[in-house]
């Protein structure tokens, strides 16, 4: 089947989500779209599966125009779609899950034929050597095997496009490996796979041809034989990769978060976090770097107190805090970004004003013993929303009405309106745009600048290299090792795969 | 060679972001942004009184059709048309001016009272309204408990159990205690409600904030218990007192006790009316003007941000859940202080129950709640007249306001009806509860 997506254009409001886009996918390729978040790709790929309907543009298949409204009509063309976030229900098995919505009735009884579900999952589970048991409750499997039924209920409905969003991002590096076997053994069978994803070591192994956005524009198109991960990094970005950071040298003090034999179980069960162990001093920030899903994300909710050590130490200024609430933290001077700021970092029903004194609300000025004064909630707003520039309607808009970076903004504005002695800062550009990330990264140097110790954790290598004065790789819960930033980038690859280097160049205390 | 676009490749276009909907919904509907302003701007005001306006047309048809007289005239539409057009008006027209004057009183009665100026004129002027104001007091009280819950991200279907509670409380307190000055003696009764209504609130609130259990089932299973402790409790000397009894209804309280009365004997409007009135009052600033509202609001907009913000999540889930309980433990104590002086075993009626639809309809916000509450109140007071004065039911005041709950929980059907292009934040409300 050809796919071919002519002037695709998709506004949200006065966001110009996809703006011309034109892009083929050839029968029997593997097509990577690359793009950061924010891009444009989702958005397109939704058009193509019925989800959203294009304000532009045309979609045709095999040389025909089609009008897609919804999934059925993608379904009926033959394009079934992998979604970030399964549609899967737990509690079913996967033959229910595969037949749920076209369930194969018995001729006689005008029964569920379970045999002939389980017979269709067999067939596309042995042909494209997926490994599925038919018989197995959903919620029982691993994510990766999770992922293949979706895969499977894409063939059962004879899905000839398979659209696949950000796949391996919930995955293991090994099951990542998996799923490229999978996906060229249905390229072998004549099947088209679209790839979404914002990782370019992977486009650049599985992909046929590449096509990268930007800003809702097709930026660029080529092959993984033609590129390398540079050029195809600098058209996602619009710029040379390196992130130019102006900073002087650090001058760090002593130590005020030590850190020894952390261990943290995530909400699974699983150890998230092996014995970790590491200092920042006040006036330097220490990078974590690593891929992610290797223990960051617990790693710093479990340092501001908001999932407990199962074991070890943590100390703020020398003070046990290891058992200490967030609240606790808060008050020890630890500021905190979380990585999901539309969950744990703002309210989005609240007022930007609100927003801004999430944690302060209860002292002074803003409230004396029990009473709460908006007005000075308010003054204070209108203070930082001139200090950091935060673009909103007025400082009583619901922080919902804000863009991605003007959210951010408010959280940064936040964190840094109380006198910080440590900041653990967690994806803090992730999905903003460049000019965002560039305030971020300024603020965050100024930060350490004043004396605050900064941990960041990011798996944007180039951020950190750009940001942090060392740098420590975690990998399945560990430090490998903790380096330079001017650690030659093949090192890094090697830290970052967990392959501890006896001699790391560069190695740093 | 690789090939680029150079003119979306030179960059410096400020082009802002595009949002990427992770996983936005299957319908072709707004785009992410205007569903978020959706839910900043809550338009619903519109909704809310379409939503009444529309009850009553639905009531009207009901009228029409359950009622022999018209019935009759539209068996011989053919004949005359006119006729059955005229008697189904008339039969609304009448039963719809019984249930305004009932609730309102009679413009008529007013201007003769006025003229009059005897007592007996006032009192029949003014009965409608006081009935209202005291059908709304209750009303108003235990529609504040189920909003507060409500705006912590809790749903209080417990208001019924908390309502009996707080009577009993407040009757006990009545009962016991002779010789304590009035004024004293009363406020300790409503203080007592408030105390009795909390300790049933905190029952759910506390299983809820220790052991996760989900409070629409606690309260719903504890408003049993109390209706029984009731029942059972009825049944004690304590409460019958020596005389002979044949049903279980408790002594009457003295009359030192009771609320009094604001207007005169003849009327039956009481200071209930004023306890809810600065209840309303008092959960405006609460939730408006106290660090304590503030962590109740943010555990209710997102129990995430609010853990990152430290706030501690099972004390506030627990004292929101006293709190709400007091709250409808003082609507108890009203009606028993109030209105009714003694307990029966059906106390209260379903007033727990009413009290979701007041909140519901109040949008979970003071000020909504108490127009909410004096609109039902109104209607239970002129439902009562419009009973006595037309052959019409009380229930279909009950229907009439089962019908408001409808276009309120599907606000999408009553912008359908009247095309209105507003969004509202309805649904919101709604789902977001369960959440919690």
């Amino acid at each position: 089947m050809r796919l071919e997506l002519q002037g695709i254009v998709k506004r949200f409001g006065d966001l110009v989500a996809n703006d011309g886009v034109d892009l083929v996918v050839e029968p029997g390729e593997i097509h990577g779209l690359l793009g950061e978040n924010g891009a444009g790709k989702t958005t397109l790929m939704n058009i193509c599966y019925g989800l959203c309907r294009s304000d532009g543009g045309a979609i045709r298949i095999d040389g025909r125009t089609v009008h897609l409204a919804s999934p059925k009509d993608a379904l009926r063309a033959r394009i079934g779609m992998v979604h970030q976030h399964f549609m899967l229900v737990p509690v079913f098995t996967v033959a229910e899950n595969v037949v749920l919505g076209q369930e194969p009735v018995h001729r006689l009884f005008g029964l569920l034929d379970r045999g002939r579900a389980r017979r269709e999952i067999r067939e596309q589970s042995e042909r494209y050597g997926l490994a599925v048991d038919p018989d197995q409750v959903v919620e029982t499997l691993p994510v990766g095997v999770q992922q293949r039924v979706e895969i499977i209920k894409a063939l059962v409905r004879e899905a000839e496009l398979l659209i696949l969003d950000e796949p391996t991002a919930v995955l293991t590096p090994q099951e990542t490996l998996e799923l490229f076997q999978i996906m060229r053994a249905l390229r072998a069978s004549g099947r088209s796979i679209v790839f979404i994803t914002h990782k370019l070591g992977e486009v650049l192994e599985v992909s046929d041809r590449i096509t990268v956005m930007r800003l809702g524009r097709v930026v660029g198109r080529t092959t993984p034989a033609e590129t390398s991960a540079e050029q195809l990094a600098a058209m996602m970005v619009g710029r040379a990769v390196a992130f130019q950071v102006q900073k002087g040298s650090a001058r760090p003090g002593g130590a005020v978060l030590e850190v020894a034999d952390l261990r943290v179980v995530d909400d699974r069960g699983g150890v998230a976090v092996h014995g970790l162990s590491l200092t920042v001093h006040a006036g330097e920030i220490l990078g974590v770097a690593g891929v992610q899903g290797n223990g960051q994300t617990e790693l710093a909710r479990c340092l501001y107190g908001l999932v407990p050590a199962a074991a070890g130490r943590v100390r703020v200024d020398g003070a046990d805090l290891s058992k200490a609430s967030s609240r606790r933290m808060a008050r020890a001077g630890v500021g905190y970004i979380p990585e999901d700021r539309q969950r744990e970092g703002l309210v989005l029903s609240f007022s930007v004003a609100e927003n801004l004194v999430l944690d302060l609300f209860d002292r002074r000025p803003f409230a004396a013993g029990l009473r709460y004064d908006p007005r000075a909630v308010r003054a204070n707003a209108v203070r930082r929303i001139q200090e950091f520039d935060i673009r909103s309607a007025s400082p009583a808009a619901p922080a919902a009405t804000l863009s991605g970076g003007n959210q951010q903004k408010v959280v940064l504005a936040r964190e840094f309106s109380r006198p910080l002695r440590l900041l653990i800062a967690s994806q803090p550009t992730r999905g903003l745009d460049v000019g965002s990330t560039e305030t971020v990264h300024r603020r965050l140097v100024e930060e350490r600048d004043r004396g605050t110790a900064i941990l960041l954790v990011s798996t944007e290598l180039d951020e950190v290299v750009a940001l942090a004065d060392r740098i420590a790789v975690m990998y399945r819960g560990r430090i490998v090792a903790t380096v330079l930033p001017s650690t030659p980038r093949e090192t890094f690859g090697l830290l970052m795969a967990g392959v501890a280097p006896a001699m790391a160049p560069g190695a740093a205390p | 060679m690789t090939e680029v676009d150079a003119n979306a490749a030179s960059a410096g276009t400020p082009v802002p972001p595009a949002p990427e909907p992770v996983d936005s919904p299957p319908a072709a509907g707004p785009g992410p942004r205007r569903r978020l302003q959706a839910v900043a701007v809550p338009g619903t005001l519109v909704v809310t009184v379409l939503a009444v306006f529309s009850a009553l047309v639905v009531g009207a048809v009901i009228i029409v059709a359950t009622s022999t007289a018209t019935l009759t005239a539209w068996g011989h539409v053919l004949h005359d048309p006119g006729r059955a057009v005229h008697t189904s008006w008339t039969a609304v027209e009448t039963a719809y001016a019984a249930l305004f004057t009932g609730a309102l009183g009679d413009p008529a009665a007013y201007v003769h009272a006025f003229q009059q100026r005897t007592a007996g004129a006032f009192v029949a002027a003014f009965t409608p309204l006081s009935e209202t104001l005291v059908d709304t007091a209750p009303l108003l009280l235990s529609g504040l408990a189920v909003a507060l819950a409500f705006r912590a991200g809790m749903f209080n279907i417990g208001a019924q159990g908390q309502i009996i509670a707080g009577a009993l409380a407040g009757a006990a307190i009545g009962l016991v205690l002779p010789g304590l000055p009035g004024t004293l003696h009363l406020a300790l009764g409503l203080v007592g409600s408030f105390a009795g209504g909390a300790a049933a609130g905190w029952v759910p609130g506390v299983l809820k904030a220790r052991t996760g259990a989900h409070e629409v089932i606690t309260t719903i299973m504890l408003n049993y218990v109390v209706l029984n402790l009731l029942v059972y409790l009825l049944g004690l000397p304590f409460f019958l007192g020596g005389g002979l009894q044949v049903n279980a209804i408790s002594r009457p309280v003295p009359a030192a006790v009771q609320l009094p009365h604001l207007a005169g004997p003849g009327l039956r409007v009481n200071g209930g009316i004023v306890v809810a009135l600065l209840a309303a009052g008092a959960v405006w600033w609460l939730m408006r003007r106290t660090t304590l509202g503030f962590r109740f609001r943010l555990i209710g907009a997102s129990p995430a941000a609010a853990r990152a913000a430290g706030v501690d999540i099972p004390k506030m889930v627990t004292l929101a859940f006293v709190l709400a309980g007091g709250l409808a433990g003082l609507a108890g104590g009203v009606q028993v202080l109030g209105v009714a002086n003694q307990l029966v075993p059906n106390f209260g009626e379903e007033l727990g129950f009413t009290a979701i639809i007041v909140a519901l309809l109040g949008r979970a916000n003071p000020t909504g709640v108490v127009l909410a509450a004096l609109l039902f109140g109104a209607f239970q007071a002129g439902g009562l007249q419009m009973q006595a004065q037309t052959s019409i039911p009380i229930e279909l005041v009950e229907v009439i306001e089962a019908v408001i709950v409808f276009f309120i929980a599907a606000p999408q059907l009553v912008r359908q009806l009247y095309r209105i292009r507003a969004q509202g934040g309805g649904i919101r409300l709604l789902s977001q509860g369960w959440g919690g």
